[in-house]
């Protein structure tokens, strides 16, 4: 008996009925928004509604750790701008290609919290002193040296309700403002008590961790949706990377966020704000694994006019193309990689050879330019490559495993590199060593997979400055991809755009950003409608987001929670 | 009359600040100069140091095994720490059947005594947590990790599979966590508990309060998570009330002014300077007793250490740089380990410099040096080398040469374990496991 066979014949017979329901329910509440007429009550036009999607067996209950832009974004918008502190967060772990996904597994350690606990000091003491408090504190007590109970419960409760992502229990407001008043009087410091009671909330799992709840789906008897809060911060740090704002969380708080109009009100709001940008650019320098930049150098003798700022400017010029591109000009997600269309800033027109700029401004290069596309940004070409030259393996196993979602195997232990171990002075381009590695077989398997395309970036150098030589010899940009043969880098971006794996990787990582894991096998129904929807909408990022966050399976979920064996308050009393 | 500082100290009232006129030195110490004034032995501290891509055993193994051993030329720089120093070669690494993964089988080994089975694999916990455990529950910070890269990737050092302990990077921040405004020193005049560590420790109870609330919602691995969270808090809870009790006197800590932020990059001279600033911020740590497990990464495994002018940095440089046949090694290569020994040399000399009692701070610590391979270039394990340094409150001798003849190289790491009072029988897993410590060392 074939048990597997079964299962996913059980789930394929759910799946099919499930969709069938959906789209039933679709068609309802397109005629229902057609004559009732309400669009008028949103704050943004409405946008037209969309199918929920195939049914899906939903993700799993996550619990995520705020990563420190989610942290600092979401104090920011509670508390203003001028909130933010230089303090750093112990780096998540990247996980299927996203920094992202380690938030559901990442750990806290006694170090981190004690980062926590003074970065929320310092942001606390910040919020209550004589410059903030007025803007920030919504009444004032009766004796600035003594408790007072009421004004601080009005703080504390709007405060945690944002920080919480739902409003606190009554017992745990009281619990709260108890301390606050107890440290105000014992400071003789009413502000003081506020501040502390509020660094409390800042280090709680409450604010830290976003933890998935679970509730029946009365649309699907017998499965789960996440509940209105914990849909309201999974669409909010997905689409803005941080908590929701006090409009979203009403419309928890209403359950309206729960109905299909609802949810795609809210939706509409917050594709139209200007967080979104915020919130695609944290996608974006995860995807594009933009935190290497932070330890991105280059050898100055080499490269003198590579500087740190060069690195700064190149992180920051591919994500403003990026977001002027897919956000603002609503492009095709393809053409970021034929695009002539970016940003220039002074530290980069050294780098690109062009008139020099005197702050960012749009720029663009002129028709027959090489530089066409992210892949002839620096921030590709100088990301990926040594500190003193160009690196044709490094471009083409970044360009396979960012872009496309493939995986490059590992180096094999006992490779043999005495072909590449180059003594030989009439050896002078990267293509004529790289051609050492297909010498060996071990060597060929994945150098195969990797150069064809990287040679065609040969054409610029370890800083990502263009040079039509090396060492003297001409360079032959000309390359392949998957079959694509080209002459040159433009061929390049060309065969990248066309490629079907490069929107198909863009959904599978947005999806799985969006929701918190790594998608599945599961998954692969879902992700056919999407990479349906996202071609139909002439790949659109703005439209893919909608589509997702609107599918039935976007809030759906799966509690394959194993029953522990102890809670952590025994296991803590223990210790 | 019988000088007792308790007894002064008594009395210590909210917050009031107390001061106290005592000579440095003469009253910390008991008549000897070997134990702290009140009769308590002085403490023992274990550290860890690492560094990137092995050696090259034709330069670095000493010719004669024992004391008084040779110093072969990668290892010419160790010169005047060669006393302080026991260096362990022909010990082995074992991966068993579990696959060879570049530059993180080896260092996994000589941190955990398990191979692990990927590189997203982190098996146990690494030897400095354990060693925490035991003596790290009373200073202020139970561990402190560090590193000289820049890159808050580079750790050594982690709890479990999905918690490493992320090092300081910046000696800015470093100097502020240690010696910032929450540093109660311990040579001040008079002590003032500040009331509002009070007041943060007051709230506390709250928050573990949520957390279990939490912890009530969720599955098994996700309680294990919000379980280390609780155990985070009483931590900070710990930290606390050692703010609020007046410290020892100690004659050591002496701490500097805090530093200018250092230069990014990865040129050997910036990382050597980055180095510098971390090992005496981490050393004075020590000193200061604000810890008592201390972990420093010179580079990462790969390390990516650049030589200005070169273009390979280390890591591609072991594997693309020719053997030169007149010198049979790989120059550029071999002058990358030799800048680590270099740092090396510091790092165990920034202790040796600090007195303690009637020695200095390295006679009471005991710091094991381990690396990721052994030839980087062919990614060995066998043969990986250890050094050690320091004499761990006289439990151990310094100045040998130990050969392994092909034994777990863990053996190492488990004589470190057994000197700081881990009561362990053996440590690793398959061919590392390992009850025998390196007797040669013992005092």
């Amino acid at each position: 008996m074939n048990f597997m066979g079964n299962s996913v014949s059980r789930i394929s017979i759910k799946k099919a009925a499930r969709a069938s329901a959906a789209t039933a329910l679709c068609t309802a509440v397109l005629a229902l928004s057609a004559c009732s007429g309400q669009s008028g009550e949103s704050k943004v036009a409405a946008a037209p509604a969309v199918a929920s999607g195939p049914a899906d067996l939903g993700t799993a209950l996550r619990v995520r750790l705020i990563t420190e832009e989610q942290y600092f974004n979401t104090l920011s918008y509670v508390f203003g701008p001028d909130i933010r502190l230089a303090a750093h967060f112990a780096p998540m772990r990247r996980t299927e290609g996203l920094l992202q996904g380690g938030a559901a597994s990442a750990g806290v350690t006694a170090s981190q919290l004690e980062q926590y606990q003074r970065t929320a000091s310092g942001i606390a003491t910040k919020v209550v002193d004589p410059e903030h408090r007025n803007l920030l504190v919504p009444c004032k007590p009766a004796d600035e040296k003594a408790a007072d109970r009421a004004c601080a419960a009005k703080f504390l409760k709007a405060a945690g309700r944002l920080l919480y992502r739902k409003p606190l229990t009554d017992a745990l407001l009281a619990g709260i403002v108890e301390k606050a008043a107890a440290n105000a009087d014992q400071l003789k410091d009413f502000y003081a008590g506020l501040g502390i009671a509020l660094e409390g909330m800042l280090i709680s799992p409450n604010f830290l961790m976003v933890a998935d709840r679970a509730e029946p789906d009365p649309r699907h008897k017998g499965e789960q949706r996440l509940d209105a809060y914990s849909l309201a911060s999974r669409l909010s740090f997905f689409l803005w990377n941080a908590a929701p704002d006090d409009f979203v969380l009403k419309a928890a708080e209403s359950g309206e966020i729960l109905t299909p109009k609802g949810r795609a009100k809210v939706v509409d709001m917050m594709l139209a704000s200007p967080r979104l940008t915020a919130g695609m650019r944290a996608f974006f320098d995860d995807m594009f694994a933009f935190d290497d930049f932070d330890n991105l150098a280059k050898d100055p003798k080499v490269y003198p006019s590579f500087t740190g700022v060069t690195v700064q400017d190149a992180r920051e010029q591919t994500l403003r193309t990026v977001v002027d591109h897919l956000i603002a000009k609503k492009g095709d997600y393809r053409d970021l990689f034929t695009t002539r269309s970016t940003f220039m800033s002074p530290a980069l027109a050294a780098i690109y050879n062009v008139p020099a700029v005197p702050s960012w401004r749009p720029y663009e290069f002129p028709e027959g330019s090489p530089r066409t596309g992210l892949l002839t940004q620096i921030s590709f070409l100088a990301g990926h490559a040594h500190p003193g030259r160009s690196s044709p393996t490094l471009r083409g196993k970044a360009l396979r495993e960012v872009l496309l979602c493939q995986t490059v195997p590992r180096p094999p232990a006992n490779v043999d590199f005495s072909a590449v171990e180059n003594p030989s002075s009439t050896i002078k381009t990267q293509r004529e060593r790289v051609a050492l590695h297909l010498k060996n077989p071990v060597c060929a398997g994945c150098h195969k997979i990797t150069d064809p395309m990287g040679l065609a970036l040969e054409n610029f150098d370890g800083s990502g400055a263009y040079r039509t030589t090396e060492k003297g010899e001409s360079i032959d940009p000309s390359g392949s991809l998957d079959g694509k043969a080209f002459t040159d880098v433009v061929g390049l971006g060309k065969a990248l755009h066309d490629h079907p794996q490069l929107p198909q990787c863009l959904v599978r990582r947005v999806y799985a950003y969006g929701t918190g894991g790594p998608t599945s096998s599961d998954d692969k129904p879902l992700l056919d409608y999407f990479d349906k929807q996202f071609a139909a909408e002439g790949y659109r990022l703005p439209d893919l987001l909608r589509t997702m966050v609107l599918s039935e399976a976007f809030g759906e979920v799966r509690d394959e929670r194993a029953p522990a064996a102890t809670s952590a308050a025994a296991g803590a009393a223990q210790r | 009359m019988n000088f007792n500082r308790r007894r002064v100290l008594k009395g210590l009232l909210n917050g009031s600040a107390v001061t106290v006129a005592l000579p440095l030195l003469d009253c910390f110490l008991n008549g000897n100069g070997d134990a702290l004034a009140d009769g308590k032995p002085m403490p023992v501290r274990f550290g860890t140091w690492f560094w990137g891509l092995g050696m090259d055993s034709k330069i670095f193994i000493p010719k004669k095994v024992g004391a008084g051993f040779d110093l072969p030329e990668e290892l010419d720089a160790l010169k005047p720490i060669k006393d302080h120093i026991n260096l362990y070669t022909g010990f082995n690494a074992f991966r068993d059947s579990s696959p060879l993964l570049c530059h993180y089988t080896g260092w996994v080994i000589m941190r955990t005594g398990i191979a692990p089975e990927n590189g997203d694999n982190r098996p146990g916990e690494t030897i400095d947590v354990t060693v925490s455990k035991k003596i790290g529950r009373t200073t202020r910070f139970q561990h402190l990790t560090a590193t000289a890269t820049g890159d808050a990737r580079t750790s050594f050092s982690y709890e479990n599979a999905n918690s490493p302990n992320a090092p300081e990077w910046s000696p800015v921040n470093f100097y502020t966590r240690l010696f910032g405004p929450d540093f109660q020193d311990p040579n001040a005049p008079s002590f003032k508990p500040n009331p509002r560590i009070m007041a943060r420790k007051s709230v506390l109870s709250g928050v573990m309060e949520e957390t279990q609330d939490l912890t009530k919602t969720l599955g098994a691995a996700d309680k294990q998570r919000l379980e280390q969270y609780y155990t985070g808090l009483r931590e900070l809870e710990r930290q606390f009330t050692q703010q609020l009790t007046k410290p020892e006197p100690l004659a050591a800590c002496h701490p500097a002014k805090a530093p200018q932020e250092a230069k990014t990059g990865n040129d050997s001279v910036l990382t050597a300077e980055r180095h510098k600033m971390m090992t005496d911020l981490l050393a004075m740590a020590v000193a200061c007793d604000q810890t008592r497990v201390f972990n420093m990464a010179y580079s990462a495994a790969s390390a990516n250490t650049i030589k200005s002018g070169y273009e390979k940095p280390h890591h591609t440089c072991t594997h693309e740089e020719p053997i030169d046949d007149q010198l049979g090694y790989q120059p550029n290569a071999s002058w990358f380990i030799r800048r680590s020994m270099e740092n090396w040399a510091y790092f165990v000399d920034a202790f040796a410099k600090i007195k303690e009692g009637n020695g200095t701070l390295l006679d009471n610590v005991l710091i094991y040096a381990t690396t990721d391979h052994a030839h980087a270039r062919t990614h060995s394990l066998d043969g990986i080398p250890v050094i050690t340094a320091g004499r761990a409150g006289g439990k151990v001798k310094a100045g040998i040469h130990v050969d392994g003849a092909g034994s777990p190289a863990v053996r190492v790491g488990y004589t470190a374990m057994r000197v700081m009072g881990v009561d362990i029988p053996s440590w690793g897993t398959r061919s590392n496991a390992t009850s025998k410590d390196i007797g040669e060392i013992l005092a």
